[in-house]
Protein backbone atom coordinates (compact mmCIF):
# COMPACT_ATOMS: atom_id res chain seq x y z
CA UNK A 1 0.00 0.00 0.00
CA UNK A 2 1.16 3.57 -0.73
CA UNK A 3 1.28 5.82 2.12
CA UNK A 4 -1.10 8.87 1.76
CA UNK A 5 0.11 11.95 1.25
CA UNK A 6 -1.11 14.67 3.35
CA UNK A 7 -2.45 18.19 2.57
CA UNK A 8 -3.65 20.87 5.12
CA UNK A 9 -5.75 23.70 3.31
CA UNK A 10 -4.77 27.09 6.07
CA UNK A 11 -7.74 28.88 4.37
CA UNK A 12 -10.30 26.17 5.36
CA UNK A 13 -8.83 25.80 8.63
CA UNK A 14 -10.72 26.89 11.55
CA UNK A 15 -8.09 26.23 14.54
CA UNK A 16 -10.55 23.83 16.19
CA UNK A 17 -7.29 21.90 17.28
CA UNK A 18 -8.41 18.21 16.12
CA UNK A 19 -5.46 17.20 14.43
CA UNK A 20 -3.10 18.67 16.78
CA UNK A 21 -4.82 16.89 19.27
CA UNK A 22 -5.31 13.23 17.33
CA UNK A 23 -1.87 12.92 15.69
CA UNK A 24 0.78 15.36 17.08
CA UNK A 25 3.75 14.13 15.54
CA UNK A 26 1.98 15.46 12.41
CA UNK A 27 0.30 18.31 12.93
CA UNK A 28 0.38 21.32 15.28
CA UNK A 29 -0.80 25.10 15.28
CA UNK A 30 0.99 28.10 14.71
CA UNK A 31 1.29 30.18 17.80
CA UNK A 32 0.03 32.95 16.49
CA UNK A 33 -3.46 32.53 14.52
CA UNK A 34 -3.82 29.01 15.84
CA UNK A 35 -4.41 27.57 12.19
CA UNK A 36 -2.71 24.14 11.21
CA UNK A 37 0.94 23.59 10.34
CA UNK A 38 1.74 20.39 8.91
CA UNK A 39 4.71 18.59 9.86
CA UNK A 40 5.40 15.98 8.20
CA UNK A 41 3.76 15.14 4.46
CA UNK A 42 4.72 11.98 4.23
CA UNK A 43 3.99 10.40 7.90
CA UNK A 44 5.68 7.46 8.75
CA UNK A 45 3.33 3.89 8.77
CA UNK A 46 2.81 4.19 12.88
CA UNK A 47 1.02 7.02 12.22
CA UNK A 48 -1.21 6.36 9.48
CA UNK A 49 -3.90 5.22 11.40
CA UNK A 50 -4.41 8.70 13.45
CA UNK A 51 -3.79 11.12 10.35
CA UNK A 52 -6.84 9.09 8.58
CA UNK A 53 -8.78 9.43 12.18
CA UNK A 54 -7.59 13.60 11.84
CA UNK A 55 -8.55 13.49 8.20
CA UNK A 56 -11.94 11.81 9.10
CA UNK A 57 -12.81 14.42 12.08
CA UNK A 58 -11.28 17.88 11.39
CA UNK A 59 -14.31 19.63 11.22
CA UNK A 60 -13.52 22.14 8.71
CA UNK A 61 -12.47 19.49 5.67
CA UNK A 62 -9.38 20.94 5.90
CA UNK A 63 -7.11 17.99 5.46
CA UNK A 64 -7.02 16.11 2.65
CA UNK A 65 -4.98 12.60 2.12
CA UNK A 66 -3.72 11.77 -1.47
CA UNK A 67 -2.62 8.47 -2.80
CA UNK A 68 0.61 9.04 -4.53
CA UNK A 69 -0.45 6.54 -7.02
CA UNK A 70 2.49 3.75 -8.36
CA UNK A 71 5.13 5.17 -10.60
CA UNK A 72 4.96 8.91 -8.20
CA UNK A 73 8.32 9.24 -6.60
CA UNK B 1 -41.98 0.81 1.27
CA UNK B 2 -41.57 3.98 -0.45
CA UNK B 3 -40.05 7.31 0.83
CA UNK B 4 -43.06 8.87 0.76
CA UNK B 5 -44.67 6.75 3.13
CA UNK B 6 -42.16 6.28 5.50
CA UNK B 7 -41.19 9.86 6.98
CA UNK B 8 -42.09 9.99 10.35
CA UNK B 9 -43.44 12.88 11.53
CA UNK B 10 -41.96 14.78 15.20
CA UNK B 11 -45.26 17.67 15.68
CA UNK B 12 -42.99 19.13 19.00
CA UNK B 13 -39.72 18.92 20.52
CA UNK B 14 -40.30 16.57 23.67
CA UNK B 15 -40.36 18.25 26.88
CA UNK B 16 -39.27 15.80 29.11
CA UNK B 17 -37.06 12.65 29.08
CA UNK B 18 -38.04 8.52 30.28
CA UNK B 19 -38.25 9.17 34.51
CA UNK B 20 -35.34 7.48 35.64
CA UNK B 21 -33.59 7.77 32.64
CA UNK B 22 -31.83 11.35 32.76
CA UNK B 23 -29.02 10.92 30.11
CA UNK B 24 -30.85 9.06 27.69
CA UNK B 25 -32.20 11.12 24.55
CA UNK B 26 -36.22 11.57 25.47
CA UNK B 27 -38.18 8.25 23.87
CA UNK B 28 -39.52 10.61 20.94
CA UNK B 29 -36.16 11.42 19.55
CA UNK B 30 -35.15 7.89 19.84
CA UNK B 31 -38.14 6.86 18.39
CA UNK B 32 -37.57 9.33 15.42
CA UNK B 33 -34.05 7.90 14.69
CA UNK B 34 -35.27 4.32 14.26
CA UNK B 35 -37.40 5.59 11.45
CA UNK B 36 -34.70 7.44 9.61
CA UNK B 37 -32.35 10.12 10.10
CA UNK B 38 -34.48 12.86 8.89
CA UNK B 39 -38.33 13.36 10.46
CA UNK B 40 -40.88 16.10 9.55
CA UNK B 41 -41.06 17.89 12.34
CA UNK B 42 -43.18 21.33 13.47
CA UNK B 43 -41.79 24.44 14.94
CA UNK B 44 -43.04 26.08 18.27
CA UNK B 45 -44.24 28.82 15.97
CA UNK B 46 -46.31 26.47 13.64
CA UNK B 47 -43.98 26.70 10.86
CA UNK B 48 -42.89 23.45 9.12
CA UNK B 49 -39.38 22.09 9.16
CA UNK B 50 -37.15 19.07 9.69
CA UNK B 51 -35.88 17.22 12.33
CA UNK B 52 -32.39 15.04 11.97
CA UNK B 53 -31.40 12.99 14.19
CA UNK B 54 -28.92 10.44 12.58
CA UNK B 55 -25.39 10.95 13.30
CA UNK B 56 -24.21 11.29 9.77
CA UNK B 57 -26.64 13.64 8.17
CA UNK B 58 -26.25 16.34 11.42
CA UNK B 59 -22.79 15.51 10.62
CA UNK B 60 -23.22 16.64 6.76
CA UNK B 61 -25.61 19.54 7.56
CA UNK B 62 -23.25 20.94 9.98
CA UNK B 63 -20.27 20.68 7.16
CA UNK B 64 -22.69 22.09 4.43
CA UNK B 65 -22.28 25.86 3.46
CA UNK B 66 -26.12 25.69 2.03
CA UNK B 67 -27.31 25.55 5.45
CA UNK B 68 -27.02 29.11 7.23
CA UNK B 69 -26.94 29.72 10.82
CA UNK B 70 -27.65 33.07 10.35
CA UNK B 71 -30.43 33.94 13.52
CA UNK B 72 -32.43 36.42 11.05
CA UNK B 73 -33.20 33.51 9.08
CA UNK B 74 -35.11 31.49 11.20
CA UNK B 75 -37.98 30.25 9.96
CA UNK B 76 -39.93 29.07 12.81
CA UNK B 77 -43.49 31.19 13.36
CA UNK B 78 -44.79 34.19 11.64
CA UNK B 79 -42.63 36.71 13.35
CA UNK B 80 -39.45 38.40 12.56
CA UNK B 81 -36.25 37.29 14.01
CA UNK B 82 -33.60 40.02 14.78
CA UNK B 83 -30.16 39.26 13.35
CA UNK B 84 -27.33 38.10 16.36
CA UNK B 85 -26.69 41.34 17.86
CA UNK B 86 -22.47 42.22 16.82
CA UNK B 87 -19.95 40.24 18.12
CA UNK B 88 -22.22 36.76 18.73
CA UNK B 89 -20.77 35.00 16.43
CA UNK B 90 -22.44 32.00 16.53
CA UNK B 91 -25.68 32.81 14.90
CA UNK B 92 -23.16 33.93 11.91
CA UNK B 93 -22.14 33.10 8.71
CA UNK B 94 -19.00 34.04 6.73
CA UNK B 95 -17.77 36.22 6.71
CA UNK B 96 -19.06 38.20 9.90
CA UNK B 97 -18.11 34.70 11.65
CA UNK B 98 -14.62 34.52 10.67
CA UNK B 99 -14.32 38.22 11.91
CA UNK B 100 -15.04 37.62 15.46
CA UNK B 101 -13.80 33.82 15.37
CA UNK B 102 -9.78 34.38 13.71
CA UNK B 103 -8.54 36.47 15.72
CA UNK B 104 -9.38 34.37 19.21
CA UNK B 105 -8.10 31.19 17.70
CA UNK B 106 -4.66 31.54 18.37
CA UNK B 107 -5.66 31.60 22.29
CA UNK B 108 -7.54 28.45 22.28
CA UNK B 109 -5.48 26.39 20.68
CA UNK B 110 -4.07 22.88 22.12
CA UNK B 111 -0.57 23.97 23.67
CA UNK B 112 -1.80 26.68 25.24
CA UNK B 113 -4.89 25.05 26.72
CA UNK B 114 -2.12 22.51 28.03
CA UNK B 115 -0.24 25.18 29.62
CA UNK B 116 -2.93 25.93 31.55
CA UNK B 117 -3.03 22.60 32.93
CA UNK B 118 -1.45 23.14 36.08
CA UNK B 119 -3.32 26.66 36.71
CA UNK B 120 -6.72 24.20 36.06
CA UNK B 121 -5.09 21.34 38.49
CA UNK B 122 -4.30 24.59 41.37
CA UNK B 123 -7.72 25.96 41.39
CA UNK B 124 -9.60 22.58 41.30
CA UNK B 125 -7.55 21.48 44.25
CA UNK B 126 -8.82 24.37 46.07
CA UNK B 127 -12.26 23.39 45.61
CA UNK B 128 -11.53 20.05 46.90
CA UNK B 129 -9.68 21.50 50.32
CA UNK B 130 -12.76 23.64 50.57
CA UNK B 131 -14.83 20.92 50.40
CA UNK B 132 -12.85 18.23 52.56
CA UNK B 133 -12.94 21.39 55.03
CA UNK B 134 -16.19 21.45 55.03
CA UNK B 135 -17.14 17.98 54.93
CA UNK B 136 -20.45 16.08 53.74
CA UNK B 137 -22.69 16.33 52.23
CA UNK B 138 -21.61 19.47 49.91
CA UNK B 139 -23.56 20.70 46.32
CA UNK B 140 -20.81 19.46 44.00
CA UNK B 141 -22.33 21.81 41.62
CA UNK B 142 -21.67 24.85 43.86
CA UNK B 143 -18.19 23.46 45.42
CA UNK B 144 -16.88 22.13 42.46
CA UNK B 145 -18.49 22.57 38.68
CA UNK B 146 -19.20 25.70 38.55
CA UNK B 147 -16.51 27.58 40.25
CA UNK B 148 -13.26 25.43 38.13
CA UNK B 149 -14.65 26.91 34.86
CA UNK B 150 -16.06 30.21 36.13
CA UNK B 151 -12.56 30.92 37.26
CA UNK B 152 -10.58 29.71 34.43
CA UNK B 153 -12.77 31.45 32.07
CA UNK B 154 -12.58 35.09 33.93
CA UNK B 155 -8.56 34.99 34.16
CA UNK B 156 -8.28 34.12 30.33
CA UNK B 157 -10.81 36.42 29.59
CA UNK B 158 -9.80 39.28 32.16
CA UNK B 159 -12.95 39.56 33.97
CA UNK B 160 -12.70 39.71 37.64
CA UNK B 161 -14.22 36.60 39.37
CA UNK B 162 -15.39 38.80 42.13
CA UNK B 163 -17.79 40.01 39.60
CA UNK B 164 -19.76 37.27 39.39
CA UNK B 165 -22.71 38.34 41.00
CA UNK B 166 -23.06 40.16 37.97
CA UNK B 167 -23.18 37.47 35.68
CA UNK B 168 -22.87 33.94 36.71
CA UNK B 169 -26.58 33.39 37.54
CA UNK B 170 -27.74 35.97 34.54
CA UNK B 171 -26.33 33.79 32.66
CA UNK B 172 -27.58 30.14 34.24
CA UNK B 173 -31.11 31.77 33.81
CA UNK B 174 -30.90 32.17 29.52
CA UNK B 175 -29.39 28.79 29.88
CA UNK B 176 -31.66 27.03 32.25
CA UNK B 177 -34.66 26.97 30.14
CA UNK B 178 -37.33 28.07 33.14
CA UNK B 179 -37.36 31.63 32.80
CA UNK B 180 -40.36 34.21 31.36
CA UNK B 181 -39.33 36.17 28.41
CA UNK B 182 -39.23 39.02 31.23
CA UNK B 183 -36.81 37.44 32.93
CA UNK B 184 -34.66 36.28 29.96
CA UNK B 185 -34.73 39.78 28.94
CA UNK B 186 -33.78 41.14 31.86
CA UNK B 187 -30.94 38.96 32.36
CA UNK B 188 -29.61 39.65 29.08
CA UNK B 189 -29.27 43.59 29.86
CA UNK B 190 -28.05 43.21 33.41
CA UNK B 191 -25.70 41.14 31.85
CA UNK B 192 -24.97 43.71 28.76
CA UNK B 193 -24.39 46.43 31.31
CA UNK B 194 -21.98 44.53 32.87
CA UNK B 195 -19.95 43.74 30.11
CA UNK B 196 -19.97 47.36 28.73
CA UNK B 197 -18.96 48.63 31.55
CA UNK B 198 -15.50 45.84 31.58
CA UNK B 199 -14.99 46.76 27.89
CA UNK B 200 -14.80 50.67 28.48
CA UNK B 201 -12.56 49.51 31.50
CA UNK B 202 -10.26 47.32 29.35
CA UNK B 203 -9.62 50.00 27.00
CA UNK B 204 -8.81 52.45 29.66
CA UNK B 205 -6.30 50.27 31.56
CA UNK B 206 -5.77 47.21 29.85
CA UNK B 207 -4.34 44.32 31.63
CA UNK B 208 -2.77 41.01 30.21
CA UNK B 209 -5.94 39.04 29.27
CA UNK B 210 -7.59 38.53 26.02
CA UNK B 211 -10.48 41.09 26.18
CA UNK B 212 -7.29 43.73 26.54
CA UNK B 213 -5.52 42.38 23.77
CA UNK B 214 -8.83 42.48 21.76
CA UNK B 215 -9.33 46.07 22.51
CA UNK B 216 -6.11 46.77 20.37
CA UNK B 217 -7.83 46.19 17.12
CA UNK B 218 -10.41 47.68 14.62
CA UNK B 219 -13.28 45.66 16.69
CA UNK B 220 -16.01 48.06 18.46
CA UNK B 221 -17.51 48.48 21.75
CA UNK B 222 -20.49 46.65 20.66
CA UNK B 223 -18.40 44.17 19.26
CA UNK B 224 -16.45 43.51 22.05
CA UNK B 225 -19.12 43.15 24.43
CA UNK B 226 -21.04 40.69 22.14
CA UNK B 227 -17.58 38.57 21.75
CA UNK B 228 -17.39 38.43 25.62
CA UNK B 229 -20.83 37.15 26.34
CA UNK B 230 -20.32 34.13 23.93
CA UNK B 231 -16.97 33.34 25.36
CA UNK B 232 -18.58 33.99 28.93
CA UNK B 233 -21.17 31.96 28.61
CA UNK B 234 -20.09 29.21 26.41
CA UNK B 235 -16.75 29.33 28.63
CA UNK B 236 -18.71 28.37 31.99
CA UNK B 237 -22.03 27.00 31.92
CA UNK B 238 -21.20 24.40 29.66
CA UNK B 239 -18.15 22.70 31.47
CA UNK B 240 -20.09 23.18 34.42
CA UNK B 241 -22.90 21.31 33.50
CA UNK B 242 -20.44 18.26 31.83
CA UNK B 243 -18.79 18.28 35.05
CA UNK B 244 -22.15 17.89 37.54
CA UNK B 245 -23.82 15.90 34.94
CA UNK B 246 -20.71 14.06 33.96
CA UNK B 247 -20.13 13.10 38.08
CA UNK B 248 -23.59 12.16 37.93
CA UNK B 249 -23.60 9.81 35.65
CA UNK B 250 -20.57 7.88 36.76
CA UNK B 251 -22.19 7.83 40.36
CA UNK B 252 -25.42 6.11 38.69
CA UNK B 253 -23.14 3.38 37.11
CA UNK B 254 -20.27 2.77 40.15
CA UNK B 255 -18.36 -0.06 37.72
CA UNK B 256 -17.56 3.09 35.44
CA UNK B 257 -16.81 5.27 38.34
CA UNK B 258 -14.82 2.13 39.73
CA UNK B 259 -12.69 1.67 36.29
CA UNK B 260 -11.92 5.21 35.53
CA UNK B 261 -11.30 5.94 39.51
CA UNK B 262 -8.86 2.98 39.54
CA UNK B 263 -6.82 3.81 36.17
CA UNK B 264 -5.75 7.34 35.27
CA UNK B 265 -4.90 6.19 32.14
CA UNK B 266 -8.26 5.99 31.09
CA UNK B 267 -9.15 9.52 32.03
CA UNK B 268 -8.99 11.09 28.23
CA UNK B 269 -10.94 8.48 26.85
CA UNK B 270 -13.71 9.29 30.10
CA UNK B 271 -13.69 12.61 29.00
CA UNK B 272 -15.08 12.01 25.57
CA UNK B 273 -17.71 9.13 26.08
CA UNK B 274 -19.13 11.51 29.51
CA UNK B 275 -19.00 13.85 26.07
CA UNK B 276 -20.95 11.86 23.96
CA UNK B 277 -23.11 10.32 25.85
CA UNK B 278 -24.24 13.43 27.48
CA UNK B 279 -24.21 15.86 24.76
CA UNK B 280 -25.45 18.78 26.89
CA UNK B 281 -25.47 21.54 24.09
CA UNK B 282 -28.22 19.05 23.14
CA UNK B 283 -29.99 21.00 19.73
CA UNK B 284 -29.05 23.41 17.16
CA UNK B 285 -30.68 24.88 14.21
CA UNK B 286 -29.84 25.41 10.90
CA UNK B 287 -32.04 27.03 7.48
CA UNK B 288 -31.60 25.94 4.23
CA UNK B 289 -29.92 28.75 1.72
CA UNK B 290 -31.27 26.64 -1.27
CA UNK B 291 -33.28 23.55 -2.11
CA UNK B 292 -31.14 21.00 -0.86
CA UNK B 293 -31.81 17.19 -1.05
CA UNK B 294 -31.34 14.81 2.15
CA UNK B 295 -31.75 11.50 2.05
CA UNK B 296 -34.17 11.38 -0.64
CA UNK B 297 -36.23 14.34 0.24
CA UNK B 298 -36.02 18.15 -0.49
CA UNK B 299 -35.41 20.43 2.21
CA UNK B 300 -36.70 23.52 1.04
CA UNK B 301 -34.84 27.01 0.44
CA UNK B 302 -35.66 29.30 3.92
CA UNK B 303 -36.13 25.92 6.05
CA UNK B 304 -35.31 25.70 9.38
CA UNK B 305 -33.78 22.52 10.25
CA UNK B 306 -33.25 21.68 13.96
CA UNK B 307 -30.24 19.20 14.65
CA UNK B 308 -30.72 16.52 17.87
CA UNK B 309 -26.71 16.41 18.63
CA UNK B 310 -27.33 14.07 21.84
CA UNK B 311 -30.00 11.66 19.65
CA UNK B 312 -26.98 11.62 16.23
CA UNK B 313 -24.49 10.71 19.39
CA UNK B 314 -27.09 7.80 20.55
CA UNK B 315 -26.82 6.59 17.03
CA UNK B 316 -26.34 3.15 17.03
CA UNK B 317 -25.28 3.18 13.28
CA UNK B 318 -22.35 5.01 14.49
CA UNK B 319 -21.76 4.18 18.26
CA UNK B 320 -21.94 0.43 19.12
CA UNK B 321 -24.93 0.03 22.50
CA UNK B 322 -24.90 4.30 22.19
CA UNK B 323 -27.04 4.09 25.66
CA UNK B 324 -24.14 2.30 27.08
CA UNK B 325 -21.71 4.33 29.25
CA UNK B 326 -18.76 2.95 28.63
CA UNK B 327 -15.25 4.75 29.46
CA UNK B 328 -13.22 2.26 27.50
CA UNK B 329 -15.27 3.40 24.38
CA UNK B 330 -12.66 3.62 21.32
CA UNK B 331 -13.04 7.76 20.62
CA UNK B 332 -15.67 7.92 17.61
CA UNK B 333 -15.75 11.47 17.00
CA UNK B 334 -18.70 12.50 18.48
CA UNK B 335 -20.67 15.71 17.71
CA UNK B 336 -20.76 17.27 21.65
CA UNK B 337 -18.49 20.67 20.40
CA UNK B 338 -20.81 20.29 17.07
CA UNK B 339 -18.47 20.15 13.38
CA UNK B 340 -18.50 22.32 10.32
CA UNK B 341 -16.97 26.19 10.98
CA UNK B 342 -19.00 26.58 14.45
CA UNK B 343 -17.15 23.87 15.87
CA UNK B 344 -16.62 24.59 19.72
CA UNK B 345 -13.60 26.79 19.89
CA UNK B 346 -13.24 26.41 23.56
CA UNK B 347 -12.69 22.45 22.88
CA UNK B 348 -9.61 22.51 24.30
CA UNK B 349 -10.13 24.88 26.87
CA UNK B 350 -13.13 22.34 28.46
CA UNK B 351 -11.04 19.14 27.66
CA UNK B 352 -7.82 20.67 29.67
CA UNK B 353 -10.80 21.32 32.31
CA UNK B 354 -12.78 17.84 32.46
CA UNK B 355 -9.16 16.13 32.34
CA UNK B 356 -7.91 17.53 35.05
CA UNK B 357 -11.47 18.47 37.41
CA UNK B 358 -12.89 14.50 36.76
CA UNK B 359 -9.57 13.13 37.51
CA UNK B 360 -8.72 15.24 40.71
CA UNK B 361 -12.32 14.44 42.17
CA UNK B 362 -11.72 10.56 41.70
CA UNK B 363 -8.68 10.53 43.21
CA UNK B 364 -9.47 13.01 46.32
CA UNK B 365 -12.82 11.53 47.14
CA UNK B 366 -12.46 7.46 46.07
CA UNK B 367 -15.89 6.84 47.83
CA UNK B 368 -17.70 9.82 46.60
CA UNK B 369 -21.74 8.88 46.35
CA UNK B 370 -24.59 10.65 46.41
CA UNK B 371 -26.68 12.02 49.45
CA UNK B 372 -30.28 11.70 48.24
CA UNK B 373 -32.18 9.28 46.20
CA UNK B 374 -31.19 9.66 42.85
CA UNK B 375 -34.37 10.46 41.46
CA UNK B 376 -34.27 13.61 43.58
CA UNK B 377 -31.71 15.00 41.95
CA UNK B 378 -32.85 18.20 40.18
CA UNK B 379 -32.27 17.96 36.66
CA UNK B 380 -32.74 21.10 33.93
CA UNK B 381 -36.00 20.85 32.08
CA UNK B 382 -35.54 19.56 28.76
CA UNK B 383 -35.70 22.95 27.46
CA UNK B 384 -33.02 24.34 28.74
CA UNK B 385 -30.21 25.11 26.49
CA UNK B 386 -27.62 23.56 28.35
CA UNK B 387 -28.73 20.40 30.09
CA UNK B 388 -28.03 19.69 33.81
CA UNK B 389 -28.45 19.14 36.67
CA UNK B 390 -29.42 22.46 39.20
CA UNK B 391 -27.47 20.84 42.22
CA UNK B 392 -25.92 17.31 43.20
CA UNK B 393 -25.86 16.43 46.90
CA UNK B 394 -22.71 14.17 47.31
CA UNK B 395 -20.97 12.75 50.54
CA UNK B 396 -18.25 10.55 51.00
CA UNK B 397 -16.18 8.62 53.78
CA UNK B 398 -13.73 10.64 55.82
CA UNK B 399 -10.86 8.95 56.17
CA UNK B 400 -8.53 9.02 59.31
CA UNK B 401 -6.15 11.25 59.59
Amino acid sequence: MTPPRVHVDRDRCIGAGMCAMTAPEVFDQDPGDGLVLLLDADPPPAHRAAVRMTAGVCPSGAITLHDPGPGTP
Amino acid sequence: MTASESVHTVTAMPTARRPGCPFDPPAELVEARRHGPLSRFVHPGGKPGWLITGYDLVRSVLADPRFSSRKELLNVGDFEVPPAPPGEFLLMDEPQHSRYRKPLVGRFTVRRMRLLTERVEQITADCLDAMEKAGPPVDLVTAFAKPIPTIVICEILGVPYEDRASFQEQIDTFMGGETTDEELVAAYTATQEYLAGLVAAKRAHPTDDILSELTDSDLTDEELRGISLILLAAGFDTTANMLSLGTFALLRHPDQFAALRDDPSLTEGAVEELLRYLSVAKTFMRTALEDVELDGRTVEAGTTVVLSYHTANHDPERFADPHVLDVRRPYGGHLAFSHGVHQCLGQQLARVEMRVAFRALLDRFPTLRLAVPADEVALRPETADIYGVKSLPVTWDRTAS
